[in-house]
């Protein structure tokens, strides 16, 4: 039976076993890779996507939970990959091999979202669930604080 | 079978290409690309333009990647040597992978020797084409090349000033004479404008967005998708299996056996379950029922290897390196120190587990393999699906680590024999649990150090001796009679000054695979020697930043010992003490820190560069707190600073990882630790900050991927020592080593 979801602002509808996690609907069924598998177990956070906001991992839910949600991926993060936060990760060089970065990205896109100007232990709490095995994190964490400024500068001037 | 029959990575590096019978090496750009080597260079120089150059009428420059991005950022640095010389704009640069065409490329990425073994080559095929564009204006200018200079993508001439774009020349430059690579004019070092510049990496925008495309992340028409039921006990074989319940599920096409291979791709075999996505293959593959014909590794345990190591200690080893007479002298002494460390297998854990990707035609194939070494990948594809290597296209991925786990081919050789049954294109993909269950491991192994000390703390004696279950004695020719000197690397070159020096190694055996993990067998020859230096320097009631500086003593250069060349990169003790003094000053050594807090130091020479690390504990909440880690680091001309910076403050957390949290370790011949719950790496709210320094030089550029591993462990064990008093000669630490 088909399950319908909102993907990245659009209808989506899969025919898949209810219990296929979104993980695999997204990369096998959808072909929408920037969304990576890591461990299968919600451990490290590389199948992060935002389920009606919050940070989610895809790799433990199962696609049946999803309908009539709205999904946003890494893909749908931004129209041009310019996201306040897509941008800080440019300028701050995070990504190394990059492959847990999607994920590192839409946690910390959610914590921004909730809160514009996060401590340092809010940074923890929201990114302690995200491996890097290259261990970018001091980056990550400049980075996540840049994007914060940059959001509150437009905040600012658009007030 | 393909085999790899090497000794040590270094010559696995040198020879990689030559290790499946298949392939033959032509003019590349080894690890180790020295120039005595280039004597060897049979072929022809390659074009310029056909190989790493590629300029199109509209001037967009594509340079060639000749190595494989696994998160070390070749991607950037090496096109930065190749636009340097070349003299175009970096605006005006895009980068794109080499074919496996082992004529042209060697394509082997490891040993942190991509910037280092590319420096001279790629600055010389870029100044080649340089050349031949600038040949390609003059003669259309009908003027003498030597009054015409390339500048920013354009050849320029006399006053006022004519230019031509790179792009109008690029054809006739590319049928032009290939200079002499040997005698092309390469840029002054002072008139550079790239190298030693910040440069953002090249793959910034594609990582941040989703649209960075890695091995797993390959989709092909008409691809299924396998997962491998593989026998948990090591060398451990199918008995029989039952597929009716794996079939039953939605999704599976296929369920069959696949051979273990050899030892060039050394796989283990297993149950292949072959469905049309990933997550039907892994649910397939909990309904598939195998017997397993366990073995002989079944009692095999860490347990067990302990005891053996224990028993090997006992007894002398066999001798690797003896001068003077450490025995005696140690036997004489009136201060003598003893200590025993202890090292466990680790993983490598790249965040992408392993995958490949094959479609097998009758007459071709066509693979997609996040490998750092696609030529091995080619041949491996090759001889399973029974063509000649020629007609095995390899695309190099991007790979979500590498860690020198990737160097295998173990997933390629998997892929392959399942794609030539399956008929149609496959991803064979591992799972967490098999990637962290069938790795090739660092080894494990148990050190006795043992030092003797004069009243004035000179040291009269050292001595060390190791048994471990060597890398060699999986992958060298010679197998478990070869003598040792693999699982000591530099720490046989003691930056020490001592008369009596004593090296001894013995084998213990198991059936766990190891291999190349990152820094290898340095990452323990640097805890152990860094380690033990500071006891001594403790039981000479000596500061140790000051003992280490007395005992390397004076500025000259150390032979590497067992390299047989006594100027094969020899221990530069000026750099190394370079390294250890920058990285004191900067964490403001002699500064008195609070109670409970303590600093530890340590430096290590590998991959051709010198690391220093100071690191700062506290100790007053339970149990210890790595308060931040402080890095030097030479490694010669840093090509890009900003991604030198990367990857010692990468290396500094993965070393970290290896030193805070979990061993690999091995019941009934099957490795205990299966995800991130039991093997856990490091994370946000625990990651230390990491300063890193460079030290300025003009020397030849050297590792930095790998080489601050080494002095991770050291300085932050010392750094407990410092705060607390107690000692810790195991790793990982563990909460009863602290009581």
């Amino acid at each position: 039976m088909a399950i319908t979801f909102t993907l990245n602002g659009k209808s989506q509808s899969v025919d898949v076993s209810p219990d296929m996690p979104l993980l695999w609907v997204l990369r096998d069924t959808l072909n929408m890779t920037g969304t990576k598998f890591g461990c299968g177990m919600a451990l490290c956070g590389a199948c992060t996507v935002h389920i009606n906001g919050e940070a989610t991992r895809s790799c433990i839910t199962p696609i049946s939970s999803v309908a009539g949600k709205k999904v946003t991926t890494i893909e749908g993060l931004s129209a041009d990959g310019r996201h306040p936060v897509q941008k800080a990760w440019m300028e701050e060089d995070v990504p190394q091999c990059g492959y847990c970065q999607s994920g590192q990205i839409m946690s910390a896109a959610a914590l921004l979202a909730k809160k514009p100007n996060p401590t340092d232990a809010d940074i923890d709490d929201a990114m302690s669930g995200n491996i890097c095995r290259c261990g970018t994190y001091q980056r990550i964490r400049k980075a996540i604080h840049r994007a914060a400024s940059s959001m509150a500068g437009k905040a600012h001037s658009a007030a | 079978m393909t085999t790899a029959p090497v000794v040590n990575r270094r010559d696995f590096l040198k020879k990689s290409a030559r290790s499946g019978a298949a392939l033959v090496i032509g003019f590349h750009v080894t690890a180790r690309a020295f120039a005595d080597q280039a004597k060897d260079q049979e072929e022809k120089t390659p074009n310029p333009f056909d190989a790493w150059v590629r300029i199109t009428a509209d001037d967009r420059v594509t340079l060639v990647l000749g190595k494989s991005e696994m998160g070390q950022g070749v991607y950037t640095s090496l096109p930065m040597i190749l636009a340097e010389e070349l003299c175009v704009d970096w605006k005006q640069v895009h980068v794109e992978q080499a074919p496996t065409n082992p004529k042209i490329y060697d394509l082997g990425t490891g040993g942190s020797g991509s910037v280092a073994g590319s420096w001279l080559p790629l600055r010389q095929a870029g100044a080649a084409a340089r050349e031949m564009l600038i040949a390609a204006a003059a003669k259309r200018w009908d003027v003498g090349t030597d009054t015409c200079k390339a500048k920013n993508g354009f050849v320029v001439h006399g006053h006022p000033e004519r230019s031509l774009r790179f792009g109008e020349l690029v054809v006739d430059a590319s049928k032009l004479p290939i200079p002499n690579l040997n005698k092309v004019p390469l840029k002054n070092s002072d008139d550079f404008t790239i190298v030693g510049r910040d440069m953002h990496r090249l793959d910034t925008a594609a990582k941040s967005s989703g649209k960075a495309k890695f091995g797993i992340d390959s989709r092909v028409d008409g691809m299924l998708y396998a997962v491998i039921a593989r026998c948990p006990v090591f060398e451990g074989k199918v008995a029989s299996f039952d597929a009716r319940k794996a079939k039953a599920v939605r999704g599976v096409r296929d369920v069959f056996e696949i051979k273990t291979s050899g030892r060039g791709a050394s796989t283990t075999g297993g149950v292949a379950v072959l469905a049309e996505d990933s997550w039907a293959a892994i649910e397939g593959r909990k309904a598939l029922e195998v017997k397993w014909e366990e073995g002989a590794a079944a009692k095999e345990s860490s347990e067990e290897l302990r005891n053996q190591f224990l028993a090997n200690a006992a007894k002398p080893g066999g001798v690797l390196r003896n001068e003077g007479d450490a025995n005696a002298a140690l036997e004489a002494a009136s201060k003598k120190v003893e200590a025993i460390y202890e090292l466990p297998f680790a993983a490598h854990v790249c965040m992408e587990p392993m995958n490949c990707t094959v479609h097998i035609r009758p007459d071709s194939a066509e693979a997609w393999v996040p490998s750092q070494g696609p030529q091995w990948a080619q041949a491996v594809i090759a001889e399973a699906a029974k063509l000649p290597p020629e007609k095995v296209t390899v695309h190099t991925t991007l790979m979500g680590g590498g860690f020198g786990r990737r160097y295998q081919a173990d997933f390629v050789m998997e892929a392959a024999q399942v794609a030539k049954i399956a008929g149609k294109p496959v991803m064979v993909l591992w799972t967490r649990e098999d990637d962290m269950q069938h790795d090739f491991y660092r080894p494990a192994s148990y050190h006795r150090l043992q030092g003797a000390l004069d009243n004035d703390g000179k040291l009269l004696a050292y001595k060390h001796f190791q048994t471990s279950t060597s890398i060699a004695a999986k992958w060298s020719q010679k197998g478990e009679n070869d003598p040792g000197m693999g699982e000591f690397g530099t720490g046989a070159t003691i930056p020490y000054t001592t008369p009596n020096i004593r090296i001894e190694y013995t084998l213990a055996h198991s059936s766990a695979p190891r291999a190349w993990w990152r820094s290898v067998e340095h990452s323990s020859s640097g805890f152990v020697m860094e380690s033990f230096v500071d006891e001594l320097a403790h039981a000479a009631g000596e500061d140790p930043l000051a003992f280490r500086l007395k005992l390397i003593g004076d500025s000259r250069k150390i032979p590497q010992f067992g390299e047989g060349r006594e100027d094969y990169h020899p221990l530069d003790t000026a750099r190394l003490k370079g390294v250890l003094q920058l990285a004191a000053e900067k964490a403001g050594w002699n500064k008195p820190l609070p109670k409970g807090q303590g600093r530890g130091i340590a430096g290590f020479y590998s991959f051709f560069s010198y690391v220093a690390a100071v690191a700062e504990v506290s100790a007053s909440s339970a149990p210890y707190d790595v308060k931040r880690i402080i890095c030097a680091v030479d490694c010669g001309r840093a090509v890009n600073p900003n991604g030198v910076l990367a990857q010692v403050e990468s290396a500094a957390i993965y070393a970290l990882t290896a030193t805070v949290k979990d061993a690999i370790t091995v019941e009934g011949g099957r490795v205990v630790q299966s995800n991130f719950n039991d093997y856990a790496m490091i994370r946000m709210n625990e990651a230390p900050p990491i300063e890193v320094y460079i030290v300025p030089s003009t020397e030849a550029p050297t590792g930095i991927g790998e080489p601050t591993v080494p002095v991770v462990a050291p300085a932050i064990c010392n750094a407990i020592f410092n705060a607390t008093g107690k000692r810790l000669r195991r790793l990982p630490i563990r909460r009863e080593d602290l009581a």
